[in-house]
């Protein structure tokens, strides 16, 4: 697999997995308005795998699609990070994932506007423009909740408690990463860590929501090492139709 | 059927006729998305933009184009997508934000916010969540006569 390929998948992964999690929401979220956000923001998501796994199918060279990457590849071939494939949970945590995410997703995107490579600068910003409204309505969101009823807060609190370890897979620098910022491709992940902690900081201050200190992170996601055994039940849901029926289309 | 090629400016004209199919007040035109119409030998070549990544109603868009083109006696098309220059809502023509407003939708503005209420038009309004009924609607309310309404995201 070359860097450029796997790096592809990372981001087409990312999105398409977070997205289907957020689209386990249509028609249950807690009130009407909630419902279309997630759905909308589960549309976003897919439509930038599309981008990104279309652009990864072209690279591979293998005469595989969009398509075919997102269902028909096993949990080990996901490059995803392990904090998108965290089940849903309660709607609380579904959105303070969604705000750790997008504290991470909108500097990388903007960073990656000016990519060496024009196909992923211009990817970077048509969603660049979309990861940024999904981050001020996911910090909204944490915010009022934090900084809502005992009961949201505690809910908050406990997500926050889960959620955390899984934060320091995003800013892990690893080959993949090394190669893509040698070529002027994209950022080192690191780089972006001092963004995302200004933004986390200042929400969750006004959340009155308090980090763990402990700042032991999972890793295995973005290379597909160790994956969690949510990401296997997640496809074995959003893989079933390719699956049972291989070809179907509508 | 046509045996000659009609002008790019007869197929703009033409393409005024497709609706957008979410709102069918406005034509895709309107909407910005027609970033180019050429014909390549007896090809005619049409570049189109998404609005937003997500949204489900590119493929009905190019579907109902189609249909109108070879209605119109067009039958060799390509339907391309070009993704950069990113889409805008500064692409919306005049006439398409006359249009949003008549139909109860405000149009998108710079500040972000809309002007007033697309039916009082008082500037009494306020946000209730960040999407409405598809990716590009926001969900606003006045607080004068207290209707809901859709407001064309600013993106
Ligand atoms: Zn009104």
């Amino acid at each position: 697999m070359s860097a450029l390929f796997q790096f592809l998948l990372r981001q087409g992964d990312n999105t398409l997995v977070l997205g289907h999690r957020v689209s386990e929401w249509c028609g249950a979220a807690p009130a009407l308005e909630e419902d279309i956000a997630l759905a909308n923001t589960a549309l976003d998501l897919i439509g930038q795998t599309q981008m990104w796994l279309g652009y990864a199918a072209e690279i591979e060279e293998a005469g595989r699609t969009a398509d075919d990457l997102a269902f028909l590849r096993d949990a080990y071939d996901f490059r995803n990070l392990l904090l998108l494939e965290t089940p849903n949970r309660n709607f609380g945590h579904t959105l303070l994932r969604q705000f750790l995410f997008d504290a991470y997703q909108v500097p990388l995107l903007a960073s990656l506007e000016s990519s060496t490579d024009q196909r992923i600068a211009d990817i970077a910003t048509k969603a660049g423009k979309e990861a940024q409204y999904h981050l001020e309505r996911s910090q909204d969101t944490v915010i009022a909740l934090g900084d809502g009823t005992e009961q949201s807060h505690t809910i908050m609190q406990d997500a926050l408690n889960r959620l955390w370890s899984y934060t320091g897979e995003m800013f892990e620098s690893d080959i993949v990463d090394e190669a893509m910022t040698a070529n002027g491709i994209a950022p080192d992940p690191t780089s972006l860590r001092d963004v995302w902690n200004t933004t986390v900081d200042a929400a969750l201050k006004l959340a009155d929501l308090k980090a763990p200190e402990d700042n032991f992170a999972h890793k295995g996601g973005k290379n597909g090492r160790r994956h969690t055994e949510h990401l296997s039940h997640m496809l074995s849901t959003m893989q079933v139709l390719q699956r049972s029926y291989p070809g179907a289309s509508w | 059927m046509t045996t000659q090629q009609a002008n790019t400016k007869q197929i703009w004209h033409w393409l005024e006729l497709v609706p957008d199919p979410e709102i069918p007040v406005i034509s895709v035109v309107d909407l910005g998305i027609i970033r180019d119409v050429e014909w390549k030998g007896d090809v005619l070549e049409i570049i189109i933009t998404p609005t937003y990544s997500g949204c489900p109603a590119m493929a009905v868009i190019a579907a109902d184009i189609r249909a109108e083109l070879v209605k119109q006696g067009v039958n060799k098309l390509s339907l391309k997508t070009q993704i950069a220059p990113a889409w805008t809502t500064d692409w919306l023509s005049d006439k398409g934000r006359a249009r949003l407003e008549e139909y109860g939708i405000a149009p998108p503005r710079q500040a972000g916010t809309p002007q007033h209420c697309p039916l009082c038009k008082s500037t009494s309004v306020e946000k209730i969540s960040q999407f409405g009924s598809t990716p590009c609607k926001a969900l606003w309310r006045c607080t004068s006569c207290l209707e809901p309404f859709d407001y064309f995201k600013c993106i």
